[in-house]
């Protein structure tokens, strides 16, 4: 004898979750879209546990929190370039603190996952800020170095020389162009 | 945001470097899907078919026959749908004339062609690893300029 069956995927999957869920004995919420929220905080176990009951139905729950977590490595480096105090600090000592995690992890965490490290980062943020101050204010590149902590002005062109194959003053110029043609066409 | 693959397009006339840049992008850690046109024509065609994907970035070479580089990235930099798209141009002139030009015009990055397989698949790495941080993180588009 042969039958043959149809699956309803959505509500398949539900009852999967429902079952899985249920064995945890919290109360929990199953958003339309993929999605669980708990009242409470599930502890560590009790993931793991969710974790792999899923597993077995080729249910995988997904590890946002490493994204998120380079997203605040990320957020912190933002602010500790704006900051005047910060940026006298160490970065390793900075983010550390900061996020509260070894600098290690961070650093493997952030290089595994964006192809660059901290530090690259860092200097590419630090490059961006001073193009986006050499496009948008009236400030000379000598208050530009100091604003940035840079020791002088030709520690501050090299690096952007070094970054981005440009001199900020060929950059600048560039940048004026751009919007003398914009002003053009528009 | 995050992406999985970075999908690149390259239009570049001359079939020895296509294949050779098709080899160094196999070779570097980013992991990429790629597209190849012959010249400008066959690019801008692609890109505006509607419903077509966009890539994350194009590499342009400036020489080519029926629509060169130039004339791509300016019409590129004028379309709504594909002037965000990032521009990598590709070429072997270093006349500073044809540099500032690409920029003004809304290039993103400026290559110099190199002569060594090691050397390009460092640069595409280089050019590839810097658009992935202009995708994914909050830098200032405006001012994405590089001379690589």
């Amino acid at each position: 004898m042969k039958i043959y069956v149809t699956f309803d995927f959505d509500v398949a999957c539900n009852a999967i979750l429902e079952e899985q869920l249920s064995k945890l004995n919290v109360e929990y919420f199953i958003n339309g879209t993929r999605e669980i929220l708990f009242n409470k905080q599930l502890t560590e176990q009790q993931q793991s546990v969710l974790a792999t009951s899923l597993k077995k139905y080729g249910v995988e729950v997904i590890d946002n929190q490493k994204t998120e977590l380079i997203q605040r490595i990320k957020d912190a480096i933002q602010e500790m370039l704006k900051d005047d105090e910060a940026n006298l600090y160490k970065i390793s000592s900075y983010l550390s603190d900061k996020l509260d995690y070894s600098y290690a992890y961070l650093s493997n965490l952030f290089s595994e996952a964006t192809y660059t490290s901290i530090e690259n980062f860092v200097i590419l943020q630090k490059v961006d800020y001073v193009k986006e101050l050499i496009a948008t204010t009236d400030l000379t590149l000598t208050e530009i170095a100091y604003r940035l902590n840079y020791s002088s002005v030709a520690h501050l062109s090299g690096q952007f020389k070094k970054i981005t194959g440009l001199t900020p003053t060929v950059f600048y110029k560039i940048i004026e162009k751009r919007k003398a043609v914009k002003s053009k066409t528009v | 945001m995050t992406i999985k693959n970075l999908i690149v397009f390259l239009a570049e006339d001359d079939e020895d470097d296509r294949w050779l840049f098709e080899q160094a992008l196999e070779n570097i850690k980013i992991k990429t899907e790629l597209s190849m046109f012959k010249n400008g024509k066959e690019l801008m065609d692609f890109l505006k078919k509607p419903d077509s994907i966009q890539p994350h970035i194009v590499f342009l070479d400036l020489n080519m026959p029926i629509k060169n580089g130039m004339e791509c990235l300016k019409e590129m930099k004028q379309h709504d749908n594909l002037k965000s798209i990032p521009v990598a141009i590709y070429s072997t002139s270093s006349s500073e004339k044809d540099i500032e030009n690409t920029f003004v015009n809304g290039a993103n990055i400026y290559i110099n062609k190199p002569n060594k397989f090691s050397a390009l698949k460092k640069v595409i790495e280089k050019v590839l690893q810097l658009n992935w941080q202009y995708q994914t993180s909050n830098l200032n588009k405006e001012n994405f300029l590089f001379r690589i």
